[in-house]
């Protein structure tokens, strides 16, 4: 019983991990409505520009990371300026695409300016079990894996409260809404919408700081996107909430299905079982667990 | 002044129907056709016909059958790649386990089973539609490739993974040269063409352009909203198949499920969307810029002595800005610059 838990509690806490990328998506649908693949690229994009300030200038940690989202910062303003402003008013799947012209030139550039190596990243917190859990229960979990679970679980809570509470907040969720209504009574949709980039590189950042911790900064980070996308179709597009139990639901289901179901089938479910889990579950729900019910009208 | 249709009056209902109805696009065409079928296997050299003309025409395929679902039927699909692999394995299998069967009947037989999965995979289009489809879509990429790679018996047990694949012989006839490959790819995707552009003028094709521009509308006037879309998703399946097929057996030279990645899918997205949604001449449009830009970038940083990494990461970033800065000054695609270029020719020299 213990290696269950011990399997379901690793797979809640990297489901937490997949909640911070499919964060970032939510914000961006949320504010745009564009689905931003990109999202992975940026990922790996602050990962690679923290770890290689880093090793480039020699500076600490502490130093690199205010760099680092400095030039999220830009990369997402540059976006908003370059990519999507000549694109507003156009169909969903042509802003979709270029997100994914976006993604290649990310990739592109990232490896462009500081190399395609893998890299470690130490960011002071040890891959080892928590001791007292290990005695008391004979679990074994990782305490990155907890603390990056609380550092994710600080940063939602700061983005609730920064939707609901805050002016820009409001703003945000009005432009989401209607954009030609947000306009009308006053709403600067541009810098709400350079806000929005902003934000989602920042958690980018964190979402790459801590995957590449775990991981190594490599290329292999754009992929954690695809692990994003079933925790999206499964929490609602729009959903912040959403995206944080998809992340819970997807990540314990597929450690628990790999472990469980995986040898019956000759292992390495793990790269499908969320999607097909997530779309089963759309069979059922189609606007996922949080997502706005769509009502179409003719 | 060349191209104009005054006085090209049609008298009967078949003449006004006909696929080309102004003398110029027949003429055209024909012309193209000829090109094609007897002035380039003169000209060309083998690595002309196995680096690009062949690879050219089977991603045109492709993406004709994935303009049949996201173009002419409004389903987004990121899927495409496994229903080439479908294609390919299917085709590979009832060579290795029906001996003696036709060829092309093997590459018919591989992209009904294609369809067949893209009908099951299709299923959930009935309830969800946008994004959530293409996300869902994703699953069957991962699904089926991941299924070919586990499963014995579709690669035949080969321990690498890594099949050859059997000889195209039809008639007694060996495909085995690049031009003879290419002549082959060429009928099937002319006749396939050719069906899909009377296809989507029949009431099938109607009816699939009806659900894409507002589905509930669509069901409301009567369409049957779940054959049509069940049929956009076969007969969708059924183009890309064919084309997996013919990228295992006339381009690859093996059946790997490697090949079928989802860049591949992407890819093909890119060709429909910079040829243009919803056309036929698109998907060649489309390919042929796919197929020909990393060629020419290639090219280009060659001859300026960059290093091999320095390289291809320029070519991943010219590629990604090319997109972006194609759907920002075209968005309908190279088919509605082609469009604009008939439209002016047919006003030439006068701009009025």
């Amino acid at each position: 019983m213990s290696f269950f838990f011990e399997v379901f509690i690793g797979g809640l806490l990297a489901g937490v991990m997949y909640a911070l990328v499919a964060l970032g998506f939510v914000l961006i649908y949320k504010a745009s409505g564009v689905f931003n693949f990109a999202q992975g690229a940026m990922v790996f994009f602050a990962a690679s520009t923290c770890v290689g300030i880093v090793a480039k200038f020699g500076v600490s940690l502490w130093i690199a990371v205010p760099l680092t989202m400095a030039a999220m910062v830009l990369l997402g303003l540059a976006t908003e300026k370059i990519v999507l402003r000549p694109l507003v008013n156009q169909p969903e799947i042509t802003l979709f695409m270029a997100t994914i012209g976006l993604t290649f030139f990310i990739e592109g550039l990232a490896q462009l300016i500081w190399g395609s190596e893998v890299r470690r990243l130490d960011i002071g917190i040890e891959d080892v079990p928590l001791q007292f859990l290990l005695d008391r229960f004979n679990i074994a979990v990782s305490q990155f894996d907890v603390t990056s679970a609380g550092i994710c679980a600080v940063l939602v809570t700061a983005l609730a409260l920064f939707f609901s509470k805050t002016k820009i907040g409001r703003a945000l969720r009005a432009v989401a809404d209607d954009h030609q209504a947000a306009l009308a009574v006053g709403i600067p949709l541009q810098q709400i919408w350079g806000i929005v980039w902003a934000v989602a590189g920042f958690v980018a950042l964190v979402a790459g700081m801590l995957w590449g911790a775990r991981n190594g900064v490599q290329f292999a980070l754009t992929f954690v996107a695809l692990k994003a996308l079933p925790v999206l179709i499964l929490g609602g597009f729009t959903s912040v909430p959403g995206a944080i139990i998809g992340g819970l639901i997807i990540g314990a289901s597929e450690k628990l299905a790999e472990v469980y179901i995986g040898p019956m089938v000759g292992g390495g479910i793990e790269g499908w079982f969320p999607y097909v889990l997530a779309l089963l579950f759309l069979l059922v729900r189609p606007e996922g667990l949080f997502g706005e019910k769509i009502i179409r009208r003719i | 002044m060349f191209y104009r249709e005054a006085g090209q009056f049609k008298i009967t209902y078949q003449a006004d129907s006909q696929i080309f109805p102004i003398r110029q696009d027949r003429v055209g065409i024909a012309l193209v056709l000829a090109i094609a079928f007897l002035g380039v296997p003169l000209v060309a050299s083998p690595y002309l016909f196995s680096a690009v003309l062949i690879p050219f025409l089977i991603f045109a395929l492709a993406a004709l059958g994935l303009n049949i679902l996201t173009g002419y039927a409004g389903q987004l699909s990121l899927g495409t790649a496994a229903f080439m692999a479908v294609g390919a394995f299917a085709s590979y299998n009832f060579m290795l386990r029906i001996p003696g069967i036709p060829v092309l009947l093997a590459f018919v037989l591989g992209g009904l089973c294609a369809a067949m999965v893209g009908i099951v995979f299709g299923l959930p289009s009935l309830r969800i539609r946008g994004f959530y489809l293409a996300a869902a879509t994703l699953a069957t990429q991962f699904f089926v490739v991941w299924c070919l790679t586990k499963i014995g018996w579709f690669t035949n047990n080969s321990s690498s993974g890594v099949i050859t694949a059997q000889k195209i012989v039809i008639l007694g006839y060996e495909f085995d040269t690049p031009a003879s490959k290419y002549l082959l790819t060429l009928c099937i995707v002319c006749v396939m063409a050719v069906l899909l552009k009377n296809m989507i003028r029949t009431n099938v094709g109607r009816s699939w352009m009806a659900v894409r521009d507002m589905d509930v509308a669509a069901e409301v006037i009567g369409f049957r909203l779940m054959r049509t879309k069940l049929l956009a998703f076969a007969v969708s399946s059924f183009y890309c198949g064919v084309a997996g097929a013919l990228y295992a057996f006339a381009y690859l030279g093996t059946v790997e499920p490697e090949a079928y990645s989802l860049d591949l899918s992407f890819r093909i997205l890119f060709m429909i969307i910079i040829g243009g949604v919803g056309s036929v001449i698109g998907a060649f449009f489309g390919s042929a810029f796919i197929v020909l830009l990393p060629i020419f970038l290639n090219i280009i940083a060659h001859s300026l002595a960059l290093p091999t990494s320095v390289a291809s990461n320029l070519e991943l970033m010219v590629f990604g800005a090319l997109i972006i800065f194609f759907l920002i000054v075209e968005p309908h695609g190279l088919a509605r610059l082609w469009q604009i270029a008939k439209e002016k020719l047919r006003l030439w020299p006068f701009p009025h």
